[in-house]
């Protein structure tokens, strides 16, 4: 569980984020949607201090992360994935080495257990056989597939994904929110995933939190979130034709 | 002045959370191996020509038909092993390996590659700069003496080919009045100059902001403030190691 408490950041004079307090609990998938440029990603980087928030408090299950020393921090960074919103894969290295670089770096195990894990996680992603290729070589979707596997293999008790599916098909992106879901139920980690795919908040968002322009609006599940009453989340939801197709049927 | 305070505070982080002996032993064999590549084969065209030029520029001051022919190598011996070598290479350095090593830095900073690392719980900057300046530091004087003695070559092939001098009289005069300290003043210059270039290089890509074009503009400065810093340096040096106490 991570509990985050009043956290604002700002760059120069423009703040990017206000006030933001809330609840990520263990086991199913927490979302953070909101439309494009509302600090969502500024939110995930404050969580596990990439970037320092000028005011709030971070904890990982009880455990004051803002004001933690160096060395406790790197302990609870050690079981953290993160999945980045461009995939950040080590463009020197192939893919298999990016995968297992955590595994390299953090685990204590033989170098056959990490192969059968590394090609374990590929093969979660779909990714099979793709090994050696370099990261130059794959696509957008391939990249963030690894960028997925990397952030799972080393079994995080907290994983962030920052837009999983975005820049993928919708099949492959279902497959993803799934196995996502899964890795989170099954090895009850704490999981926020960043996502402005209305496909993914039906498909697996049982906890959202909607941002706007930097502040939190509205937080509930999937089945509320059809009649919330906030104007600026009936914007967001029913931006998308399906979902406004649905409404005008009567559905919700 | 606040840049130098977070220079300084960069360095310290180099040795703080270590990581193994052995992830480090391996980068560092990259990374001498990417030094290698990218400017053994400049360094050598370099001085070579320089070392050839600084012969037919000698002979051509040094009219006096009473002054032996000798002193022409004698002259670009010491050139070369004082300033030639070891300053002028560290400019090229700079505008080579210091360019480039900020260029990687800085594409990994804008790729999030960097922030990759920090949310593993490694120490970035130990993880990716400490080697760098540990592979300049080994490889940066072994350029230096490997272009000190292509500058001689140099200068021995053109007195050879256009008769400036015999080759005999070359090398009596390469040996004339050899004062060996200026040889370990050479080297002590070059680690100096070798750890600036890569550690203001590397500081420089480390925090670079933005996207493909601050990339470009760190990778531009690195070489600036490196090429500033080794000229006070030479400057400091010389003052310190070579005035007559
Ligand atoms: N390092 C930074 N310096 C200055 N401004 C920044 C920085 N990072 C983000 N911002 C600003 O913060 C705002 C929120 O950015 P953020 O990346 O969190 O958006 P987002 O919600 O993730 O959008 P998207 O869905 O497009 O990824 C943007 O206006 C952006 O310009
Ligand atoms: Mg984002």
């Amino acid at each position: 569980m991570i509990e985050i408490f009043n956290i604002s950041k700002s760059f120069g004079q423009k703040q990017v984020l206000y006030d933001i307090s809330g609840k990520f609990e263990k086991g199913k998938p927490n979302l953070i949607i909101g439309a494009s440029g509302t600090g969502k990603s500024v939110l995930l980087k404050c969580i596990v201090e990439l970037i320092r928030p000028d005011e709030g408090k971070v904890f990982f299950d009880n455990r004051n992360f803002t004001d933690a020393s160096r060395q406790e921090k790197i302990e609870i960074r050690r079981e953290i994935g993160m999945l980045f919103q461009g995939g950040a894969l080590f463009d020197s290295k192939t893919v298999e080495d990016n995968v297992r670089f955590p595994l390299d770096m953090l685990a204590n195990m033989p170098r056959d257990e990490k192969q059968d894990r590394v090609n374990l996680v590929l093969n979660r992603v779909g990714l099979q056989g793709a090994n050696k290729k370099m990261p130059s070589e794959l696509s957008g979707g391939m990249r963030k597939r690894v960028g997925i596997a990397r952030a799972i293999v080393n079994n995080p008790k907290y994983l962030f994904c920052d837009e999983p599916n975005s820049g993928l098909d919708p099949q492959t992106s279902i497959v993803i929110d799934e196995l996502i879901r899964d890795l989170t139920t099954d090895y009850d980690t704490t999981t926020i995933v960043v996502t402005h795919d209305m496909n993914s908040v039906m498909g697996i968002g049982e906890r959202i939190m909607f941002l706007h322009q930097g502040r939190k609006l509205w937080e509930g599940s999937k089945d509320d979130i059809t009649h919330s009453g906030v104007k600026e989340l009936d914007d967001f939801v029913f931006a998308n034709k399906v979902m406004m197709a649905m409404k005008e049927k009567g559905q919700f | 002045m606040k840049e130098i305070g977070r220079y300084f505070i960069f360095l310290g982080n180099l040795l703080t959370n270590r990581e193994s002996f052995k992830t480090h032993y391996k980068l560092v064999v990259d990374e001498c191996i990417l030094i290698g590549i990218d400017s053994i084969f400049l360094f050598i065209l370099v001085s070579s020509f320089m070392g050839a030029v600084s012969t037919v520029q000698t002979a051509f001051n040094l009219v006096a038909p009473y002054i032996p022919k000798y002193v022409i190598s004698q002259v670009v011996r010491e050139m070369t092993v004082l300033e030639l070598a070891p300053t002028v290479m560290a400019i090229i350095f700079a505008g080579k390996v210091g360019s480039s090593m900020a260029g990687n830095l800085g594409t990994m900073r804008i790729t999030e590659q960097i922030d990759a690392l920090e949310v593993m719980g490694i120490n970035s900057i130990n993880y990716l700069v400490l080697p760098k300046i540990i592979a300049s530091l080994l490889m940066y004087p072994m350029l230096v003496v490997l272009s000190g003695a292509c500058a001689l070559l140099g200068g021995y092939i053109v007195g050879n080919v256009t008769g400036i001098l015999s080759p005999d009289e070359y090398i009596y005069g390469i040996r004339y009045m050899f004062n060996p300290f200026t040889v370990t003043f050479a080297l002590i210059k070059s680690f100096v100059f070798a750890f600036l270039v890569s550690s203001i290089s590397s500081y420089k890509g480390y925090y670079t902001h933005g996207g493909a074009l601050e990339v470009g503009i760190s990778s531009t400065k690195a070489v600036t403030t490196s090429v500033i810093a080794i000229l006070l340096a030479d400057y400091l040096l010389a003052q310190l190691l070579l005035s007559p106490a």
